[in-house]
């Protein structure tokens, strides 16, 4: 019935009102789960460009997720113990500043993506499914059996990173910060896909052999947005790290893949704010039913089941099914 | 010196029997997976899950009964049992779906399996214990003294590997299986009766997932989540054998099997010789914790189809 801007404008609003409501209230547990649902939103964004926009089904987004953590981690671990960072013959200074870590997050998970992708897109289906989840699972095994960063037991650090004129440690103007790279991804995400990269990609997705005929490359396209979505669930993975003040090979594993896809099925696969609400209705979930029951994820299974089974389209899909059509 | 040299070619021959050991029991999770994806087009992330069913079973009927043998009869009966009600309730509705909602349907089967067999059994892990008769050491020709049990299981492995062949080769329902690859239109038109050929083939790969979680249940421990990185090893296993092929999952078995064990102990060693000791250590653990991914991407690169696999 409601229309899909209408719809993403009152998303969008409703998830910035919660938190400051929260603050008016002293709840500043509730913004904390904001802020989560909001990081979490951003990695499924970024992987909604692989696999709506591309389709790419990457089970594999973890290990983005993980690098961006571990960049966050391993920079402000050095700069934590004044200890210099030694890569060969260069060596760094740690940094506990946010702007940074986010761009050296989102240049480690870029070429992470580069390299995965031009190894997976040899492949298609069924293939590039399972070799996206294999190598998720060689970047848990190493960082677990990587002793100098924690090993299995992950690291802690013990100040939130600083942003220039913020003072990070207040909840609500963490969620703040992490709210408007979200929004900045979205308008960004949203011109992507109007762009002829975007036109292009989603031609690529559909029909490869017509892409082809007229010149443009189907590969390339794909990795492109496959590098693309890794560097925004990679800038995700820096903000996640931050907010627990923690990285862990947890953050490389296949569960967390997983998870990071059903946000987008939750939501809408390809519809630029369904993963948004995909991860609010997730983190909404979480702490509803985790506080009925210690078993709430066999819960979130049967959901998903369903609706896999019986309601193709997710949440957005079922509120803006009619509007969609004539956009 | 030479004492030296006896001493590690021993080793040599007990890890090439390890990584044999591990090689034929991802092989009765990997065939499994490429049946299910040979006749039925379906990629199965809950198979991890039938797994641990296995060995859930297996802990549960030595406990009532005190018999290995009863516990792998419960362990083959319960996960094909579990595989065919699963496939009539749920899978069945994801043969004409695409991969991404195959993917999701059976990730939320792991979900669910995962976290019910947490709420029955609890978080704790169980113990399976090595049957009084196939206990201990044995001495190989040459004097290599090794556990009979993984010995066992390495006969159990190959035998099962022979028994799916002659199945597959030399019965009706092995000749339904292979026409059900080609062109299952035709065999449906031909007046077999697909959906119950379907059921079968997903609960005779669910009990060889169940019976590789009860045999391998028995040297590690039997915990909530334990399917899943054999799971996600079997798939690479398919990706180096070729989707489909039962023949390239038993080599690809085989390799990824040898690989990750004699990677695991010969890395540091190999490193050794060229770095400080600590350092060789340190490196060659983590090298050897990619070492079959690294194998995988080889593979991917010469021929990303996989070894026997023909189509796409």
């Amino acid at each position: 019935m409601i229309s899909e801007r209408l719809f993403n404008t009152v998303l969008l609003i409703g998830f910035a009102v919660v938190p400051i409501c929260a603050h008016l209230l002293d709840e500043p547990f509730t913004i904390t789960l904001a802020t989560r649902a909001a990081i979490l939103a951003l990695a499924a964004v970024g992987l909604n460009i692989a696999l709506g926009l591309g389709g790419m089904v990457s089970l594999g987004h973890a290990v983005f997720f993980g690098l961006g953590g571990y960049a966050m981690g391993i920079l402000a671990f050095h700069a934590q113990t004044l200890t210099p960072l030694s890569l060969g013959p260069l060596v760094l200074d740690g940094t506990t500043s946010m702007p940074v870590i986010w761009v050296v997050a989102v240049l480690v998970s870029s070429v992470a993506a580069l390299v995965i992708g031009l190894l997976c897109l040899r492949t298609s289906g069924v293939y590039f499914i399972m070799i996206t989840l294999a190598f998720g699972q060689m970047f848990y095994y190493f960082s677990v059996s990587w002793t100098a960063y924690g090993g299995e037991d992950g690291l802690s650090i013990y100040l939130r990173n600083g942003f220039p004129g913020l003072n990070t440690l207040v909840p609500l103007q963490f969620f703040g910060l992490c709210f408007a790279i979200l929004c900045c991804v979205l308008l960004l995400n949203a011109r992507l896909i109007r762009s002829p990269f975007g036109l292009a990609l989603n031609a690529a997705r559909q029909v490869p052999e017509r892409v082809q005929t007229v010149g443009l490359n189907p590969m390339r396209l794909k990795l492109a947005a496959f590098v693309l979505s890794g560097a925004v669930t990679g800038l995700a993975g820096a903000l996640f790290a931050d907010l627990n003040r923690f990285v862990s090979p947890a953050m490389f594993s296949w569960q967390l893949s997983g998870e990071i896809m059903i946000l987008v099925i939750l939501g809408v696969v390809g519809r630029l704010c369904g993963p948004v609400a995909g991860a609010a209705l997730f983190v909404a979930l979480e702490h509803w039913l985790g506080g009925l029951t210690d078993f709430w994820l066999i819960w979130l299974g049967v959901i998903l089941l369903l609706i896999v089974l019986f309601a193709r389209g997710g949440l957005a899909g079922v509120l803006g099914a009619r509007a969609v059509h004539h956009d | 010196m030479r004492r030296e040299r006896g001493m590690s070619g021993i080793l040599i021959i007990e890890q090439v029997l390890n990584g044999l050991q591990f090689g034929v029991m991802l092989f009765l999770m990997a065939a499994g997976l490429t049946l299910i994806f040979g006749v039925m087009g379906l990629i199965n992330l809950a198979h991890g899950s039938l797994y641990m069913i296995g060995a859930f079973a297996a802990a549960w009927a030595v406990g009532a009964t005190g018999s290995f043998v009863l516990a792998l009869a419960a362990a083959l009966g319960a996960a094909a049992l579990v595989g065919a009600l699963v496939e009539i309730v749920v899978i069945r509705r994801l043969y004409a779906a695409d991969h991404l909602d195959q993917v999701l349907a059976t990730f939320a089967l792991i979900l669910v399996f995962s976290e019910g067999t947490r709420w029955v059994f609890g978080s704790f892990p169980l113990y399976l214990d090595v049957p009084d008769a196939l206990a201990g050491p044995v001495t190989l020709p040459g004097g290599i003294e090794y556990p009979l049990y993984r010995l066992t299981l390495i006969g159990a492995g190959l035998a099962v590997a022979v028994g799916l062949w002659a199945l597959i080769e030399r019965t009706r329902l092995g000749m339904q299986i292979r026409a059900g690859e080609n062109d299952r239109e035709m065999i449906a038109a031909l007046g077999v009766d697909i959906s119950r050929l379907y059921t079968l083939v997903f609960a005779l790969g669910a009990a060889l997932a169940g019976l590789a979680g009860a045999l391998v249940g028995t040297i590690q421990s039997v915990q909530v989540g334990m399917g899943e990185p054999v799971l996600i090893l079997a798939f690479v296993v398919i990706v180096i054998g070729g989707i489909g092929s039962v023949r390239g999952a038993f080599v690809g078995a085989l390799l990824v099997g040898l690989t990750d064990t004699l990677g695991g102990v010969f890395l540091p060693e190999l490193l050794g010789l060229f770095m400080a000791p600590s350092a060789a250590q340190h490196i060659g653990a983590s090298l050897a914790s990619m070492a079959i991914y690294i194998l995988m991407s080889a593979v991917l690169i010469w021929r990303p189809t996989g070894l026997f696999g023909a189509r796409a």
